[in-house]
C-alpha cells in the first residue's frame, strides 16, 4: 500500500509505527539524550520515540522544540520519521535541521501497527 | 511555490549545504502557509540568541552552520552583557556557553546588537517586509512604524539572513493586516492621565482576549513609548504581531484600513479602567528592574531626571542596548551615581539575573507577564515614578 503525502522534510526512513492523537511539545516533553516522551500528561509517556514512524497531530509549545529535535538527531535518539496530520512551524523547522523524513496531509488511513517506509522527498509512505 | 533561478540555485546547494538547508526551512513554511513565492527582505532580527532558551541543542546546531548574511541582520538580547558580566554574578559555565553562542553567531554574520529594540538604531520604512523575531519589536516595527513581519522563529530568521528571502505569506500581505477585534475603554477621560505601565496593564489584557487576531484600539492616544508598552504585553500575553490604534498608528490613516474599520463585523470588546488599576499591585518588592523591552532615549532621559540626588537601597536593574548607552554618557551617569545598575545586551527575562529573585517591581506588562514562567520571581507593576520610589525606600 502507498499513501501519498506532502513532503515537509526530505528522505527516507523506515520503522515500527509509534502513533497518538495527542499534539507533542518537544520541549520539556522528550528527553533530547534518550528519546523517551517524559511529558507526564501525553499518552506516550514512558515510550521510546527512537527509530519509530512518529504519528502525531502536529507540534504544539516552545519554538525551542525544533532544537530538542536537532539534539535527539544527534544524540541517534530521534525517531526514522514523522507523519503530521498538519505539520507546523517547529516541527517543520526542526525536522529539517535534523534531517527526519516528514511528512503531512495524508490522503488515506495508516494501519494500526507494522513497519512502514517514509519518503519525505516525494511526500508518500508504504507499507505491506 | 514559484521559484526564481536565485531560490531554485539556493535549493539545489550551489550556494553550499547551510544555505540549502536554510532554504529548504523557508519552503516548508511557504508550503505550510501556502505562500505563492519568496519575497526579500530589507533585514532580520534573530532571535534564539540567549543560552538560557537555546540550551546546548540551539548552540551546537550553530555551530555545524557556515556561511554569511546577505541582508543587514540583529541579534536579540544575549543572556549576560558581553563586557562586564563577571561583576552581575553570571555563572562561569553559563558565560562560557553564552560566548560559544556569541561566536557563532558573528561567524554567520548577525551584528551582535543585543537588542529587541533595533528600530532604535536603524531606519525601518513603512512597508519595508522584514523577518524579525522578537515578538516585542516585531509588534512595533509592524504596527508603529508599518513595516511587514510575521513573528519569525530563531531558525527560520537565520534563514532568511543568510538567504535574503522569506516566504510571502501573513503579514506581508495587506488584506492580512486589517483589525479583527475592538477594544474600547469605559472611561476615555481617565486614559488621559495614563504612564507606560498603565498601557503594559493595558496590554496584558487585550493580549489574552485577543490571542492571534489583530487589535484595533480607539478611545486612546498613546504616545510611541506607550504604544511600545501596550504592544510588548500584548505579544507576550497573546500572540499579537500587530494592532492598531486609531488615527495614532499609520496603517489606520489609509482608505483601504479606513474602509475596512468601517464596513467589517468585529467582535467588540470593552474594557473598564478599573481593570487595568487592579493590575498595580501593593506588595514589597525586592528588586527593581526597568527596560522591559530596552529603553528609548526619552525613557533613559526621564529616569535620569528621576534617580538624580537620589540613592537606591535595593538591587536597581536597568536594561538598555549598548549603543544607547554608549551615546549617553552623562546620563548613564546620573543614573550609576544613585546605585542603579545600568545593564546592557541583554534582559530580565532572558538573563539569570531575575531568577528566583523574590519580588521584581517593573513598570512592564510584559515582563509581568514573563517574570514568574520564565524567573520563578513575583513581578509587581508600577509606574516608573513608583519603581524608582520603591527602589529607593521612599
Amino acid at each position: 500500500m502507498l499513501l501519498q503525502g506532502r513532503s515537509i522534510a526530505k528522505g527516507t526512513g523506515t520503522g515500527p509505527l509509534l502513533i497518538t492523537d495527542t499534539p507533542i511539545s518537544f520541549l520539556g516533553g522528550v528527553d533530547p539524550k534518550t528519546g523517551i516522551v517524559i511529558d507526564e500528561s501525553h499518552p506516550l509517556l514512558g515510550k521510546s520515540i527512537t527509530g519509530k514512524v512518529l504519528v502525531f497531530p502536529y507540534g504544539k509549545g516552545s519554538t525551542v522544540g525544533s532544537y530538542v529535535l536537532y539534539a535527539l538527531a544527534k544524540n541517534h535518539a530521534a525517531p526514522a520519521a514523522i507523519i503530521n496530520t498538519e505539520c507546523e512551524t517547529i516541527i517543520a523547522t526542526g525536522a529539517i535541521i535534523a534531517e527526519i523524513p516528514t511528512i503531512d496531509r495524508l490522503n488515506g488511513v495508516l494501519p494500526t501497527d507494522g513497519v512502514v517506509t517514509v519518503d519525505g522527498t516525494s511526500g508518500t509512505v508504504s507499507f505491506a | 511555490m514559484e521559484l526564481d533561478k536565485y531560490d531554485q540555485a539556493l535549493l539545489n546547494g550551489e550556494y553550499g549545504e547551510t544555505k540549502q538547508k536554510m532554504m529548504e526551512i523557508l519552503l516548508a513554511l511557504g508550503k505550510i502557509y501556502e505562500a505563492e513565492k519568496f519575497i526579500e527582505v530589507k533585514s532580520v532580527q534573530v532571535s534564539g540568541a540567549s543560552f538560557k532558551t537555546i540550551g546546548d541543542a540551539g548552540l551546537s546546531w550553530l555551530n555545524t552552520l557556515s556561511g554569511k548574511a546577505v541582508v543587514p541582520s540583529f541579534l536579540n538580547p544575549i543572556g549576560m552583557p558581553r563586557d562586564e558580566w563577571q561583576n552581575l554574578g553570571i555563572p562561569d559555565d553559563f558565560a562560557k556557553k553564552q560566548l560559544e553562542v556569541n561566536a557563532a553567531y558573528a561567524r554567520l554574520g548577525i551584528r551582535l546588537t543585543c537588542t529587541c529594540t533595533p528600530y532604535y538604531f536603524n531606519i525601518i520604512e513603512r512597508g519595508d517586509h522584514l523577518a524579525w523575531s522578537e515578538s516585542s519589536a516585531v509588534s512595533y516595527v509592524n504596527s508603529v512604524l508599518g513595516a511587514r513581519t510575521n513573528r519569525e522563529g530563531g531558525p527560520s530568521a537565520l534563514a532568511a539572513a543568510l538567504t535574503g528571502k522569506t516566504p510571502y505569506y501573513g503579514l506581508h500581505i495587506v488584506k492580512n493586516r486589517v483589525p479583527q477585534i475592538d477594544f474600547h475603554i469605559d472611561d476615555p477621560a481617565a486614559t488621559k492621565s495614563w504612564t507606560n505601565a498603565h498601557y503594559g496593564a493595558l496590554g496584558i489584557i487585550a493580549g489574552a482576549i485577543s490571542g492571534n487576531r489583530i487589535p484595533f484600539f480607539t478611545d486612546i492616544r498613546p504616545n510611541r513609548d506607550m504604544l511600545k508598552s501596550l504592544g510588548a504585553a500584548m505579544a507576550a500575553s497573546g500572540a499579537v504581531a500587530l494592532y492598531h490604534v486609531n488615527e495614532i498608528t499609520p496603517e489606520t490613516r489609509f482608505p483601504f484600513f479606513k474602509k475596512h474599520i468601517e464596513e467589517d463585523d468585529r467582535e467588540v470588546v470593552e474594557i473598564e479602567v478599573a481593570e487595568i488599576e487592579e493590575l498595580f499591585g501593593s506588595l514589597e518588592a525586592d528588586v527593581i528592574a526597568l527596560g522591559c523591552p530596552h529603553l528609548s532615549e526619552e525613557e533613559l532621559e526621564e529616569l535620569a531626571s528621576l534617580l538624580e540626588n537620589r540613592r537606591v537601597v535595593m538591587p536597581f536593574y536597568i536594561f538598555a542596548a549598548e549603543e544607547l548607552r554608549a551615546k549617553h554618557p552623562d546620563l548613564c551617569n546620573k543614573i550609576l551615581s544613585s546605585g542603579a545598575k545600568i545593564v546592557p545586551d541583554t534582559c530580565m527575562v532572558v538573563s539569570p539575573l531575575m531568577d528566583k529573585a523574590g519580588v521584581v517591581m517593573t513598570n512592564s506588562g510584559k515582563a509581568f507577564t514573563y517574570l514568574p514562567g520564565m524567573c520563578k520571581a513575583t513581578p509587581l507593576l508600577g509606574t516608573l515614578e513608583e519603581c524608582v520610589r520603591a527602589g529607593c525606600g521612599e
